[in-house]
């Protein structure tokens, strides 16, 4: 079967997806988006979390035909310029990128994780940011630790680096509401979980 | 396999009439664990996504006004809109899986798949909740106690479909209670609700994950009807704690399986029930008006 979706804020196409296909391997195998990972397959890990209408799920756990007419956003899809792109296709910018970062560059979170050292292996790293990320969105303050802990409670990283990670999401979340213009002592963190 | 999407309510029940043997999904997030470990291949899937009345809940007409809570509310919605009212059933909410799970699991996906270790059947069995389920051929309200009709098994019809999960009002103390090896991701190796109704002096109760289907402790129940001092604004009898957590683990039939032994989980439920009592008795002492939150009339509703 065909299914359309937006992935990045582009309008896409996949051909020939078997109807029990999942999202993630759709976005893997047939649109050229490796950034979400495969691994556990079964919603244990966190490896492979987008973004689905807004909201952060384990693509692995999607049906691909779920995805029709929905809107994806996936790790590279928080990057400016390296959004949505075929396989050996031309790099083509996000349409929706907002002025401020310059081509190719980093995500405040994507940012954060590489300055706390908070990325090993690399293969948990990409769900992380994205869970992070949604943490982020929808803080009014910056989240105390057993809020950091709850939201990345479904992302597994087995070199087992979590105290760093704690550390990126921390610093991300501090500079997120400095750019905001919230302080500290906000109201509760909503969101996120 | 096909993929079948209607678009309406009608047009699913007209598809499941006509593809008895088709699967439906909504959250996926048992349904494509099976299919992605090739544990089973369903003829065909029936993706209930795109029928948008499903995500809204409402109240009941009528004097004894419920939660209707649409087939496709997710665990995290039902935590974040309906726990002042459902405090039981958010609580079990909050331990289901992980943000991204509850961001896609629905209360219902529970039910249709019928685990006996699902989250969310405990509360709905203390809480006296209703199936809402329709076919080509009209509604059945199926008590939840009747439901669930064995391991994974439930009391749906191949053409039928669930459509809501009726819910009362919290009348009263709610308390949820879950035995596993981590906080988070983890599939009870047993579990336990207790939801008291002040007014009605009556208590109800849910096991889980401790025989071959989640289950009410009828004995349990009685006991609280008759001998908890409903009037009296005094701590709880431990000796009473103490032999309504007996009766509740003599109310299951546990196995010894990978998650835990039989004789382990029937020690646990016999805690456990002691001790969400106890919370909940607790909880009713601190609000003399007896009554937890939400037991008036509410007439919003969302999408």
């Amino acid at each position: 079967m065909r299914v359309n979706v937006s992935v990045n804020g582009e309008p896409m196409t996949a051909d020939d997806v078997w109807e029990g296909e999942s999202l993630l391997y759709v976005l893997r195998e047939r649109l050229g988006l490796p950034g979400a990972k495969n691994a556990c397959e079964q919603g244990e890990c966190g490896s492979c979390t987008v973004y689905l209408d807004g909201v952060t799920v384990c693509a692995c756990l999607v049906a691909a035909g779920q995805a029709e007419g929905r809107e994806v956003v996936t790790v590279e899809g928080l990057s400016s310029g390296g959004g949505a792109r075929r396989r050996g296709g031309p790099e083509r910018k996000r349409p929706d990128a907002r002025p401020g970062p310059g081509a190719d560059e980093l995500d405040e979170v994507q940012r954060c994780f590489v300055e706390a050292g908070a990325v090993q292996c690399g293969f948990c790293t990409p769900g992380l940011v994205v869970q992070a990320h949604s943490l982020i969105a929808g803080a009014s303050r910056v989240p105390e630790d057993a809020e950091i802990r709850e939201a990345l409670a479904g992302n597994l990283c087995r070199c087992t680096g979590y105290e760093k990670i704690l550390d990126a999401v921390r610093l991300a979340a501090a500079r997120a509401l400095a750019d905001r213009g919230a302080g500290d002592g906000g109201a509760p963190a909503g969101r996120g979980r | 396999m096909d993929f079948l999407r209607p678009a309406t309510w009608e047009e699913a029940l007209a598809m499941k009439a006509a593809r008895p043997d088709a699967t439906p999904i909504q959250g996926g997030t048992d349904v494509m664990v099976e299919i992605n470990l090739d544990k089973g291949r369903p003829a065909a899937l029936l993706d209930l996504n795109p029928v948008a009345e499903l995500a809204r809940w409402s109240w009941t007409a009528g004097p004894a006004p419920m939660l209707r809570v649409g087939a496709a509310v997710t665990y995290a919605r039902l935590i974040a809109e309906l726990g002042g009212w459902l405090p039981g059933l958010a609580q079990a909410s909050r331990t289901v899986g992980s943000p991204q799970i509850r961001n896609r699991g629905t209360l219902a996906g529970n039910l249709g798949a019928a685990s006996p270790a699902g989250d969310g059947h405990p509360p709905l069995l203390a809480s006296g909740a209703l199936v809402e389920a329709e076919s080509v051929r009209g509604t059945r309200l199926i008590p939840i106690a009747e439901f669930y009709t064995g391991v994974k098994r439930n009391a749906l019809e191949a053409d039928e479909l669930i459509r809501a999960v009726r819910v009362p009002p919290a009348a009263g103390p709610q308390h949820f209670c879950k035995v596993g090896t981590r906080n988070a991701m983890v599939i009870a190796v047993c579990s336990f609700a207790v939801a008291l109704d002040v007014r009605a002096r009556r208590a109800g109760t849910g096991i889980g994950s401790a025989a071959p289907t989640p289950r009410r402790a009828y004995a349990a129940e009685e006991l609280l009807a008759s001998e908890l001092d409903w009037d009296g604004g005094g701590a709880l009898d431990p000796a009473l704690a103490g032999e309504f957590g007996e009766r509740v683990a003599a109310a299951a039939s546990p196995i010894d399986d990978v998650r835990g032994r039989a004789d382990y989980r029937r020690h646990a439920l016999a805690v456990m029930a002691r001790r969400a009592l106890g919370w909940a008795w607790a909880d009713h002492i601190a609000s003399p008006g007896g009554a937890g939150p939400g037991t008036e009339r509410r007439n919003e509703e969302t999408g």
